[in-house]
């Protein structure tokens, strides 16, 4: 389980990015933040695995702090938790194969990263998840020579092969067409399912966060300001979140309080 | 309408004919200038007259090349050969902290950068004859001193393209490495070795195959190689050993070339 | 969940080799091996004297020393007033000054007939060593001219062209007229297998001449990079004929060389200061130039 409480990122360049933003993630589900350019997502999502710093607040894993961790206790950290990412963050020249295993770093020394030398286990447990992503058959391939929703799944089997305790995505299908946006989608929730693991996916697309989340969560300007299921996001909780920064930034103070106050599902009901 | 074009085509014309302008004044400056730096170099005319007469009596005398003599070339040769690939090798190795340094995204500080990029710079803009009549002085004449010329020259070129190349890693692929919680050795082994892997023996070898060229020179100064060979057989006019020498030099410079192609177009 | 994983994956196969750009890692290892052995070999061809390389090392700081501060040859006359006042009225310019201007106007000047010329002549060399415009036997007379230029360093035919002729600043010219071909024709012969030859027919349809395809047809498609590549020769050009005068071919090369003879390192150091400044300005207008033109 994922309890993020009251997280708050400034960057140096004095961008307030997070303004306490406190969630938790549980069981299997599937939870999508949406949310305007700016707000904050990309922010939120890296801060969970410090891959960048946040500034105050608290992030627990199973009951562990992820903040304030060593080095050592950091990457063994970062071993429960599988990141995907927009640009897909392959290395383009290795193969399909050395892609995924590199989920298995974090188990490995520097020597047998080197010689590429991973247990007989690791390997079985790659090649079956290239299987499971569709991919069977691809391990050799250099990754520059695969399309860009080939690309996401490999890495998706990236961060399956680590055995996570969550999964966390940043943005899946903004470099994908409407239709592998899709398939990308439908592969995360199974997967979700089938490792018995919550998925936490930044998302632009309302309709793709509708179809495949069970639980959708409204960032605008470094707040959270909606929380509940698809069912619950009509045109006015849309408005609100959306609204947010466009208001927000002619006026920074005062109308995520108003906005609130006039829609009884947002953040101060559902809580 | 009409006015519309007779101006636009109008201004067509005036552009055209700047463009026209320019290109005489360009034509006129580059001619003179030409001029200039020939009265400047004040060459007798009575040697241009005699030039291509010269020119046959020198081929004749060098012809037949001297095969007798090619086994004794054989030696300064290999050495030549010898010098390009330790000079390349010491060079690589000098070279790979001043690209770290010299690269905007792997140097430590400002300090650091400007360091880096200074180092390159020095060692690109001396040539490889002034490193070489340098280290003569300090090594004495020799295959040391060649093989130092050889890398302090190469180090800026083999640094500034590495560099360049080391500035263009994605850097998402090494957070994602960093993410799933591989150390820093194992980001490096995994994430930076093989983007600039394949580059980096590219750059190598083609430094190497330029090196072989620099080394049959760098002896005109001391600095070893076929070079001193060269100057012996000029100065006694042995134009027939000459012409072996420059016939071996050929071979191997081609062959070097040809193999440093075939290299850079296996590794991607 | 780690126990039943092992049974879930069992029939994959467990075993994976990093793929090799190699034709199989027998071949991988063999070419390492061979790599390896060649280095090694010509690390133990060479003998690197250690005691040598820490003794010359050593007396780096020594040269360095004797090269501090770089005599110019170009001194400032000080005169002292009445009231103290150390006023400067004129500067002392000796004769180290006046070879070292000398020596670098004739290398400039060398660079410039020699870009001049080298061009000229790699012009029909480039067509020559075009293999869409040429019948094959000229084409590969074209390719052995562009090789033997570049395989033979400028350097190696300036010594040549000295000691068999001995004219100096021309000698230069021709060693850097001779290595022009290596580089310009072979990158314009380039170009010209690029071109498109739709132009090129739709000239030959009107009637052209052989001639005048060349100059409506091909020369409009390769004139800007010919302009481009002049200049960037011209600034390679520079750099050489620094040096040509080391074996006697003109240029300020020779004004070093003599300075080495003589010990007179502080005047040495003043010389390569001047090469290094030189080449460098000669690198920026070129960039400048080439900027301008493209
Ligand atoms: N590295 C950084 N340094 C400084 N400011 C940053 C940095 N990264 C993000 N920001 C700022 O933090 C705020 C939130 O950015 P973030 O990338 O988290 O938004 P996002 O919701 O992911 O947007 P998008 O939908 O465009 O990806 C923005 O104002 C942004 O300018
Ligand atoms: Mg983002």
């Amino acid at each position: 389980m994922l309890s993020v409480e009251n997280l708050e990122k400034t960057y140096s360049s004095g961008d307030e990015a997070l303004k306490g933003v406190s969630m938790e993630v549980s069981g299997n589900e599937v939870v999508a933040i949406i949310g305007p350019s700016g707000a904050g997502k990309s922010t939120f999502i890296r801060c969970i695995n410090q891959l960048t710093e946040p500034t105050s607040g608290s992030i627990e894993l199973d009951g562990v702090d992820l903040t304030g961790l060593s080095d050592g206790e950091l990457r063994d950290q970062r071993r429960n938790m599988g990141m995907i990412f927009q640009e897909y963050g392959l290395v383009e020249r290795l193969s399909v194969m050395e892609n995924v295993l590199a989920g298995r770093l974090g188990y490995l020394s520097a020597w047998n990263a080197f010689r590429r030398d991973f247990p007989e286990e690791d390997v079985r447990h790659a090649r079956a998840t290239l299987d499971r992503v569709g991919l069977g058959g691809h391990d050799d391939n250099r990754a520059d020579e695969l399309s860009g929703g080939q690309r996401q799944r490999v890495g998706i089997a990236r961060a399956v092969v680590q055995r996570p305790k969550i999964l966390l995505v940043d943005e899946p299908t903004s470099s994908l067409d409407p239709e592998t946006s899709r398939a990308v989608m439908q592969l995360l929730t199974e997967i979700a399912a089938d490792e018995d693991i919550p998925v936490l996916i930044n998302i632009h697309e309302v309709e793709l966060a509708l179809e495949y989340a069970d639980r959708v969560v409204g960032l605008a300007d470094g707040r959270l300001v909606f929380e509940g299921s698809p069912s619950d996001l009509d045109e006015n909780a849309r408005d609100t979140i959306y609204r947010a920064t466009a208001e927000s930034s002619s006026d920074p103070d005062g109308d995520a309080e108003g906005s609130n106050g006039t829609d009884p599902r947002m953040i101060t009901e559902s809580r | 309408m009409a006015t519309d074009i007779a101006t636009r085509s109008g201004d067509w014309e005036r552009f055209d004919r700047r463009k026209k302008l320019l290109r005489y004044f360009g034509l006129l400056g580059t001619l003179i200038v030409t001029l200039a730096s020939w009265q400047a170099l004040g060459v007798r005319y009575t040697y241009l007259e005699t030039a291509p007469e010269m020119t046959f009596n020198l081929f004749q005398r060098m012809y037949p090349p001297d095969t007798a003599y090619a086994p004794e070339i054989v030696a300064p040769m290999i050495a030549t050969v010898n010098i390009a690939v330790v000079g390349t090798m010491v060079a690589i190795l000098m070279a790979i902290p001043v690209a770290y340094l010299g690269a905007r995204n792997t140097t430590p500080n400002r300090y650091t950068y400007s360091l880096g990029k200074f180092l390159i710079v020095a060692s690109r803009s001396v040539h490889v004859i002034i490193w070489a009549l340098i280290f003569v002085i300090l090594f004495g004449t020799g295959t040391l001193a060649g093989i130092l010329s050889v890398a302090f020259r190469s180090i800026g070129f083999l640094a500034k393209l590495l560099s360049e190349e080391i500035e263009e890693i994605d850097e998402t692929a090494l957070e994602a490495i960093q993410a799933t919680g591989a150390g820093r050795l194992e980001t490096m082994m995994y994430g930076v070795v093989p983007q600039v892997k394949p580059a980096f023996i590219g750059i190598s070898v083609y430094r190497w195959d330029i090196n072989v060229r620099e080394a049959t020179i760098i002896g005109f100064v001391g600095a070893g190689g076929i070079g001193m060979e060269l100057q012996t057989r000029i100065n006694f006019f042995d134009w027939n050993g000459v012409l072996t020498i420059l016939i071996a030099i050929l071979l191997v410079v081609m062959f070097s070339e040809l193999f440093s192609a075939y290299v850079r177009k296996k590794v991607r | 969940m780690s126990a039943t994983s092992d049974d879930r994956y069992a029939e994959y196969d467990g075993q994976w080799k990093r793929p090799t750009v190699f034709r199989s890692h027998t071949v991988k290892y063999a070419v390492y091996a061979v790599v390896l052995l060649f280095v090694a070999w010509n690390v133990w061809a060479v003998r690197l004297p250690l005691d040598r390389i820490v003794q010359g090392f050593g007396s780096a700081g020594v040269l360095v020393g004797n090269m501090f501060p770089p005599d110019f040859g170009v001194s400032i006359v000080v005169r002292t007033t009445e009231f103290g006042v150390p006023v400067p009225v004129g500067t002392n310019v000796s004769d180290g000054a006046v070879r070292l201007w000398d020596g670098m106007v004739e290398t400039i000047a060398m660079s410039i007939v020699a870009t001049v010329v080298g061009v000229i002549i790699s012009i029909p060399i480039a067509v020559m060593a075009a293999e869409n415009l040429v019948p094959k036997p000229v084409y590969i007379i074209g390719r052995t001219i562009v090789s033997v230029s570049r395989a033979l360093h400028e350097l190696v035919v300036g010594i040549i062209v000295v000691v068999g002729f001995g004219f100096g600043a021309l000698a230069g010219v021709v060693a850097l007229v001779w290595a022009t071909p290596g580089f310009l024709a072979k990158l314009i012969a380039e170009d010209l297998e690029d071109i498109d030859p739709a132009q090129i027919d739709a000239i030959r349809s009107t009637g052209a001449s052989p001639l005048q395809v060349m100059l409506f047809g091909v020369a409009p498609q390769v004139m800007p990079r010919l302009i481009g590549l002049t200049i960037y020769r011209w600034d390679i050009n520079v750099r050489a004929a620094t040096i040509l005068g080391v074996v006697g071919a003109g240029g300020i090369g020779n004004v070093l060389v003599r300075s080495f003879d003589r010990y007179d390192y502080q005047y040495s150091l003043a010389i390569i200061l001047a090469i290094i400044a030189v080449v460098l300005v000669g690198e920026a207008v070129s960039a400048i130039a080439r900027r301008r033109v493209q």
